[in-house]
């Protein structure tokens, strides 16, 4: 490809210039790009193998000390990890419902009757807000004393009496239900917060796929006889596939870094049990009550390598698509 | 097209359908207008526990009021705004760069490189946490604005590069080929030629980044300290921390952390869905 | 105009510039309150600071409690402020140790402290030095509705199984006896704190935060065979789990719970949600173990040097006027706490009567879990707190996992 110049007077430059054009194009951005993330990756790696309370000395020295694989033996013995790592496969599962759900309410919304771009519009409006705004107001929703999960719990199970000092008070015949305290169903509630941003942003990319889908395979499958489910399985879905693989990579890296809504409603209670592997580290490393950066690195270094092994398969398969494209 | 059009089906169906609609709307966005009905009403209905009902009372204004008069939610906007922008231009300027350069040239580091920024926009944010902040304290850049954009302007390059780069290898390559066979430069090319037609690119990636950016709330947290420089997805944080339990206040904060976003989204919808999609459509 | 007169001038311009800026001291406070009443209490402080030195110019920063809190580690060794606040006992143990904050044995000595503030001064000493100046602290114990406990004809239990009695009165009657809000998970080692120093006393309440004994030790299971029976016959309100503690109070208010374990801080909320003095009322936490000396729990707040502060001379000088007994009357008489200085005066409200007259014939202070145990050991304490009193069946698995981590953090 290169446009040679036979000139005796050429530069190195200008014959080599489609070589390093390249790389003057990329300089700026690659550095930016390694200053703040390659190589705090790399740094975060190594701080797993010491232990640090973040502080330096007066003379500017860190106070960390080198303990090598210390950190990952006390993580392996502590129940908060395992519950963070058994909360993140939660997340992992339960959050790959947005997909299929997406998929149905993009249908439900794929028709043209007057308006409805408005509606489709007004169904994205979940994922343009930020995470702590859904948090704070599922939070709300799920508090035992005015939220409605509450009102419609004392609905049917208590009743509104005057109390010893002739104050109104609520009585239950069974205790209204404390979703984001109750250690078993703290997480589905948070779970089920971040389900409504998401399946929207899966409403948006199966609208935009189902609107690609060619339209004289699904005429030529209508004049073949399938309807619904059959025409949705064996024709539509697999013209979908670039938008399916787009969500379930979004959804799987949204699942497993999760952050923002655990650390609104439960901020990883009650006593740790809906805490991840993202807010664990948090919490180790610079909550009021951390300052173990080492150990904090540690748990970070352990999510980064489950989430490589889903990174790599995206990279993957995007490769073999890069190849086949070619 | 798929589902059978409305229009074919039965009237019934279609009345079904039409009417169904709204309420399906009204469903999905119950949580936002909750959210709006408290931030109007009076703090009598607070004290009461009446939080989710029909207000008695409506003070809408004098809640918003309350909101920018006694608290810094007009800081924190001010802050979201100068942590934004700086963040969108620098993120997407350098992106057009490199995902031209990854784009076009065949060269052996190409799709390496372009892996690279790809699982970096993908790595949780928690491995980049300390030797970020501890970048930002060491360079003095910490609990400031500038601390902030350049790490979400160099975060974000990943995301964008890989939008770029893929926009612009669907761009004809025959209008590069004929300008080199002209001799014109390369870094003209990528200006006069590259850039006009990465227009809508741009307008899509610029309106992405200012809502990643805008609502991120973990770097808020771990860059700032005082009250000067944050932003505002912290702000609501604080203010419900300074508002116990007056919902409606905090409700009203909230919904001004999400105005600028919305708005953003509402004027440019198009470019929005198509950034989102990135190559969902071939 | 010469060269040399040039100079001349700007030299003296500059040198008279320079000196007064040396005589003008910049002055940077960092502080942590925004609730209304402490906040206030505190800029009046500051005037009057002012007001004394007007050749100091003071610069305030006054943040969100919890962010200050994550933001001390940083601050104290990029750009600190002159004069900051936070924590003594075990809270600035990493600070000191970090040489991060500045000793302050001078300023002690000079402005006679160590008589005037002795009780308090173990709690501002580490590693042989002394750190901080307290400006106030506040007594723990139960503030309970009065008029609850007349309409009952209860009175103020002076023991544990009069206590229980009373309990059984009240949830009599239908009213909780203890309301709390564990969401923030402080309060709950409230209760434990007094159940231990009641049920052990202080030495071996210090022994535990200190690592020298183990959570399984039979007398710490005796404290949480007390804690059970609370549990049972003194319960507490429900979802307290997703309560802070303000949401604690609104059950008080109400008159659906009687008691409440906490600081004297509540009071202001108390009052805000409408109860008046009549209404409540504090006693001590009882005697449990017949015989055993009482010791309370006392948490100070303090002002602290930062080692890398650059006007020290002047915060020095801060921190020896909040010494002064006459501003610490002020200030703890605007906030409902009580003055370290012993020549101050305290205020003239019951609480704050009662609650002195308490705290100075404690056989011991203690500060708080969470400023007595290091923060590792804290928050997993805490956690495991708040998991007993929601189930506490699970005592067992709990005990074992607090002495894991114990054996790891005090290693």
């Amino acid at each position: 490809m290169q446009t040679d110049i036979s000139h005796t007077q050429s530069s190195w430059m200008s014959r080599h210039k489609l070589e390093i054009a390249p790389f003057i194009f990329l300089i700026p951005a690659l550095f930016f790009f390694f200053i703040y993330v390659v190589i705090p990756i790399l740094q975060s790696l190594q701080l797993s193998l010491y232990a640090w309370n973040g502080l330096y000395d007066g003379n500017g020295q860190s106070t960390s000390t080198f303990i090598g694989l210390e950190n990952y033996r006390t993580l392996w013995v502590d129940p908060n990890f395992w519950i963070s790592i058994k909360n993140n496969i939660l997340w992992l599962f339960l959050y790959m419902l947005s997909v299929p759900v997406g998929l149905m309410i993009a249908i439900f919304l794929n028709q043209t009757v007057t308006g409805i771009r408005i509606y489709k519009s007004l169904f994205f409006f979940p994922f343009v807000i930020s995470q702590v705004v859904v948090g704070l107001i599922f939070g709300w929703f799920y508090n035992p004393d005015f939220g409605i999960v509450a009102k419609v719990w004392q609905f049917f199970f208590c009743e509104e009496t005057i109390n010893f000092i002739g104050n109104k008070t609520v009585k239950c015949a069974r205790p209204v239900p404390d979703i984001l305290s109750s250690a078993d169903y703290a997480t589905y509630g948070i779970i089920f917060a971040g389900l409504w941003p998401q399946v929207a942003y899966c409403v948006i990319l199966y609208l935009t796929g189902l609107n690609n889908v060619a339209a004289d395979q699904i005429e030529a499958g209508r004049l073949d006889g399938a309807k619904g489910w059959k025409m949705l399985w064996y024709v539509v879905l697999p013209q979908l596939r670039p938008a399916t693989f787009i969500a379930v990579a979004v959804t799987v890296i949204g699942a497993l870094r999760s952050f923002d809504m655990i650390a609104i409603m439960t901020q990883g209670g009650p006593y740790g049990m809906t805490n991840v592997l993202s807010h664990y580290m948090y919490e180790v490393a610079i909550s009021e009550y951390g300052e173990r950066y080492g150990y904090g690195s540690a748990v970070a270094t352990v999510l980064f390598a489950i989430m490589m092994v889903f990174i790599s398969y995206f990279l993957w398969r995007m490769y073999q698509d890069e190849r086949r494209g070619a | 097209m798929f589902p059978r059009p409305i229009e074919r089906a039965s009237k019934t169906s279609r009345v079904a359908y039409q009417s169904f609609l709204p309420f399906a709307l009204f469903l999905w966005l119950l949580p936002l207008l909750a959210i709006f009905l408290t931030s109007m009403r009076g703090s009598k209905d607070i004290n009461t526990g009446n939080v989710f009902g029909w207000p008695t009372e409506f003070k809408l204004i004098e809640n918003y009021y309350t909101v920018f008069a006694q608290t810094e939610a007009v800081k924190y906007l001010i802050n979201s705004f100068l942590i934004t922008m700086p963040s969108v231009v620098i993120s997407v300027s350098l992106a057009c760069l490199a995902g031209y350069a990854l784009a076009i040239y065949r060269f052996r580091l190409a799709l390496p490189l372009f892996f690279v920024f790809v699982a970096g926009n993908f790595v949780p944010f928690q491995i980049l946490m300390i030797p970020v902040r501890d970048l930002s304290v060491q360079t003095g850049l910490y609990d400031t604005i500038a601390g902030q954009f350049l790490f979400h302007a160099a975060f974000q390059t990943g995301f964008c590069t890989l939008f770029m780069r893929n926009f612009i290898t669907a761009l004809p390559f025959d209008l590069i080929e004929s300008a080199r066979v002209e001799g014109v430069a390369e870094w003209r090319i990528f200006w006069y030629i590259i850039v006009p037609l990465v227009r809508p690119a741009i307008a899509a990636l610029a309106v992405l980044i200012f809502t990643f950016v805008w609502n991120d709330f973990f770097w808020a947290n771990v860059l700032t300290q005082g009250e000067q420089v944050k932003p505002i997805t912290a702000g609501v944080r604080a203010l419900n921390g300074q508002f116990i339990s007056n919902w409606h206040l905090v409700s009203a904060a909230s919904l001004l952390a999400a105005v600028p976003p919305v708005v953003m989204f509402f004027l440019m919808q198009r470019h929005f869905i198509a950034g989102l999609t990135l190559g969902a459509v071939k | 105009m010469t060269n040399t007169l040039k100079m001349k001038i700007g030299t003296f311009a500059a040198t008279t510039m320079f000196a007064a800026s040396a005589f003008a001291g910049d002055l940077v406070i960092t502080f942590d309150d925004l609730n209304p009443d402490p906040k206030q209490a505190f800029e009046e402080a500051v005037a009057a600071f002012e007001a004394a030195n007007p050749d100091i110019n003071v610069t305030v920063n006054n943040g969100d409690r919890e962010a200050h809190k994550s933001a001390i580690r940083n601050f104290l060794s990029a750009n600190p402020p002159d004069v900051t606040s936070w924590y003594p006992g075990n809270r600035m143990g990493p600070f000191v140790d970090a040489g991060l904050f500045e000793p302050i044995d001078d300023l002690w000595a000079e402005n006679n402290l160590n008589e005037d503030m002795a009780a308090v001064k173990p709690t501002m000493s580490r590693n042989g030095k002394t750190w901080g100046v307290p400006y106030s602290y506040y007594q723990w114990g139960v503030y309970y509705r009065k008029d609850i406990y007349d309409k009952l004809g209860l009175s103020e239990p002076k023991t544990w199984g009069e206590l229980l009695s009373n309990c059984d009165a009240l949830k009599g009657v239908g009213v909780t006896p203890f309301t709390i809000g564990t969401k923030y998970l402080w309060t709950a080692a409230g209760v434990f704190d007094y159940l231990n120093l009641r049920t052990n006393g202080y030495d071996v309440h210090n022994a535990l935060t200190d690592g020298k004994i183990k959570y399984t030790d039979d007398r710490i299971r005796a404290t949480f065979a007390n804690w059970e029976e609370m549990l049972d016959r003194c319960s507490f309100i429900d979802n307290h789990a997703s309560m802070d503690w303000q949401g604690g109070v609104a059950a008080f208010a109400n008159g659906d719970a009687g008691m409440y374990v906490m600081g004297n801080f509540a009071v202001g909320a108390m009052r805000d949600a409408g109860l008046t003095n009549d209404q409540i009322d504090f006693f001590q936490f009882p005697e449990i173990t017949p015989g055993l000396p009482m010791a309370e729990e006392a948490p100070a707040d303090a002002f602290f040097i930062p080692s890398g502060a650059k006007n020290k001379e002047d915060a020095k000088k801060f921190l020896a006027f909040v010494a002064q007994a006459d501003i610490q009357s002020k200030w703890n008489s605007a906030i409902g706490q009580l003055p370290p200085n012993s020549k101050a005066t305290v205020g003239d409200d019951k609480f704050l009567q009662e609650g002195f007259a308490v705290v100075s014939s404690a056989a011991g202070l203690a500060q708080f879990y969470d400023r007595d145990a290091p923060a590792a050991m804290a928050s997993e304490g805490m956690k495991g707190f708040q998991e007993f009193m929601l189930d506490p069946s699970k005592l067992d698995a709990i005990l074992e996992r607090l002495d894991q981590v114990q054996a790891e953090v005090y290693k």
